[in-house]
């Protein structure tokens, strides 16, 4: 860049700047201040009530509250079963997409079109197709293939409504994975893999000892990723259980939000959400530290 | 296949063979959920799911579409939605590449603190501060009103964007601008008369994410806007369901009907991207 246009102490890029300062200041900064503050009151937005100053009560709240500690395990085990879901099944589709002669493109594109459907249409979707009596799925397991007895009530009970949950976070997400591993595995120089044939290496071989290892920025990218994405699952949640039956299918998030929204207990949810966003920031810098960033891993 | 006797069928060709086979039939597996959404929505008063449930309809109609556009306040929250989807999308782009051609041009105290403020925000989830934000927008009076989802929407948008922009900018060449500014121009003409138009591919690329991202947005929408007058098409979607018990068609003729300006965009915009490729977006 030539000097000329280097202004120093110029009013000029500040003006440019201006209207992004005050978005971020009046819409990010300002709501972060406010929850803060928010999360040490018993809040409400009754016009006539005040207030109540309760000091660390919110807090305190959450460590005694066992359905934070239910939707804790609901996301942590939606994290532990659709991570490694998306990524092996990313990681297969990408290896068969690679190993194609022509129609790359048709099928990347096939497998990316559920990564942009909305989450409204979707979870919808999967309302439909799980169906108590008479969904798509249960017709399957029960007419075309008799695996089961009677038709199975979905979501009525909080382990059958997130195998429900998280087909659908798998599904959604597979094409995102695969469009990563599929740009890494163009990148690997082609004489090293004619050079591993040459040698007599199995494809299985050539996959293990010389793709996988070239892999492993990707890889790390998308288990960082996809690790924090688990941890935020909410919109599913929320449109297909709505936390229910009995709250028991509540997530973190859904647990916040109905907190807030619905039971109006504004200072909790934003006490929730203080810890919450503390607890994403751990999340991130360990895995930052043991995955390491991915160019590093090169 | 007949020819099997004089052909040479290469080991290679097989292994083909088998992925095209497996990749069809995982895309078969994928895509069948849209399918039964497609057909069910050309099916009337599918109320309860057919046994065996079939993709293609016996008696396609149009009924469902009929009855969904003509419905209470459909056209109104479609517009709603196309008001606010559309603004947020024109602000955001405006905005964001006004603050992304400082960034990439010039050299200013704070820059690269304030620029990575700006994007730290995109770590936090928006819904981790939805009860601060719904506590302002209540508090400004604009809670129930069109600007409300506009303003936030816009607010989430730009960070993004600007660092999207900002990495494109740079690479533009800064000769023609030293002209510009030798023939008397300022920064803002050159701002609109040379990097904007320079960077219509990368506009439209980031007016279809923003924008459909705009278009479903839920959360927010559904939790600012309580009003029916204010109310927008993914919300009223999700609330065509379980009321009476569902009526599938009617749901699914919604959701066609939402889709079509998400895929208007897309050709608009997918003519200002390089190459006119809408491929080149999924990248």
């Amino acid at each position: 860049m030539k000097k000329s246009l280097l202004l120093r102490k110029n009013v000029v890029p500040y003006l440019f700047i201006l209207p992004l300062v005050l978005f971020y200041l009046s819409f990010q900064l300002y709501p972060m201040i406010k929850e803060f503050q928010m999360s040490f009151f018993d809040w409400t937005f009754n016009p006539g009530k005040e207030n109540i100053f309760v000091g660390w009560e919110n807090y305190q709240h959450i460590f005694q509250d066992p359905k934070v500690k239910l939707a804790l395990k609901n996301t942590l085990l939606y994290a532990l079963i659709t991570v490694p879901g998306q990524m092996i099944l990313a990681m297969l589709v990408a290896l068969l997409i690679d190993a194609l002669p022509r129609g790359k493109g048709v099928f990347r594109v096939l497998y990316y079109l559920p990564v942009i459907t909305s989450w409204v249409i979707a979870s919808i979707l999967v309302r439909f197709l799980f169906n108590f009596p008479k969904g798509i799925i249960n017709y399957l397991l029960l007419d075309v293939f008799s695996l089961i007895d009677a038709p199975i009530n979905w979501f009525g009970a909080p382990g059958t409504a997130f195998v429900a949950i998280d087909l659908l976070g798998i599904w959604k997400g597979i094409g995102w994975s695969m469009l990563i591993y599929l740009s890494a595995l163009q990148g690997i120089p082609k004489e090293l893999l004619e050079a591993a044939e040459v040698d007599g290496a199995s494809p299985w071989r050539r996959f293990w000892s010389v793709k996988l290892p070239l892999l492993t920025p990707a890889i790390s990218y998308t288990l960082i990723l996809l690790t924090i994405g688990a941890m935020n699952v909410f919109l599913s949640v929320f449109l297909i259980t709505g936390g229910g039956p009995q709250q028991k299918t509540e997530v973190f998030l859904s647990y916040l939000y109905h907190q807030a929204f619905e039971f109006f207990d504004f200072g909790y949810g934003a006490a929730l959400s203080v810890v919450l966003a503390i607890g994403l920031l751990i999340v991130s810098i360990l895995q930052y530290r043991f995955v390491g960033k991915p160019e590093r891993l090169r | 296949m007949m020819k099997i006797g004089h052909m040479r069928i290469t080991k290679k060709q097989v292994r083909h063979l088998v992925i095209y086979l497996l990749l069809i039939a995982g895309a078969y597996f994928m895509l069948s959920p849209f399918a039964m959404m497609v057909g069910s929505s050309f099916t009337e008063n599918v109320y309860v799911i057919e046994y065996p449930p079939r993709i293609f309809p016996e008696d396609p109609s149009l009924g469902n579409y009929d009855a969904v556009w003509n419905a209470n306040n459909f056209k109104l929250y479609f517009k709603n939605s196309l008001v606010v989807a559309l603004s947020s999308t024109v602000l955001t782009l405006f905005f964001s590449s006004l603050g992304a051609y400082a960034f990439a041009r010039f050299q200013f105290k704070g820059k690269e603190v304030i620029f990575w403020f700006l994007l730290i925000v995109m770590m936090i989830p928006d819904l981790l501060l939805i009860i601060p934000r719904f506590e302002l927008v209540n508090r400004m009076g604009i809670r129930n009103t069109l600007y409300g989802l506009v303003i936030v929407y816009v607010a989430t948008g730009v960070s993004g964007q600007t660092f999207f922009l900002r990495g494109f900018f740079e690479q533009i060449p800064t000769e023609l601008e030293e002209s510009m500014l030798m023939d008397g121009g300022n920064y803002f003409t050159i701002y609109r008369r040379l990097i904007l138009p320079l960077s219509t591919p990368v506009l439209a690329t980031s007016a279809i994410f923003s924008f459909m991202s705009f278009w479903d947005e839920y959360v927010w929408a559904l939790t600012a806007n309580t009003d029916s007058a204010v109310r927008t098409l993914p919300v009223m979607i999700n609330s065509f369901q379980g009321q009476h018990g569902t009526n599938w068609g009617l749901v699914f003729s919604a959701m066609m009907i939402a889709l079509v300006p998400v895929v208007i965009v897309f050709i608009l915009s997918s003519n200002y991207i390089i190459g006119g490729k809408a491929e080149g977006a999924f990248k």
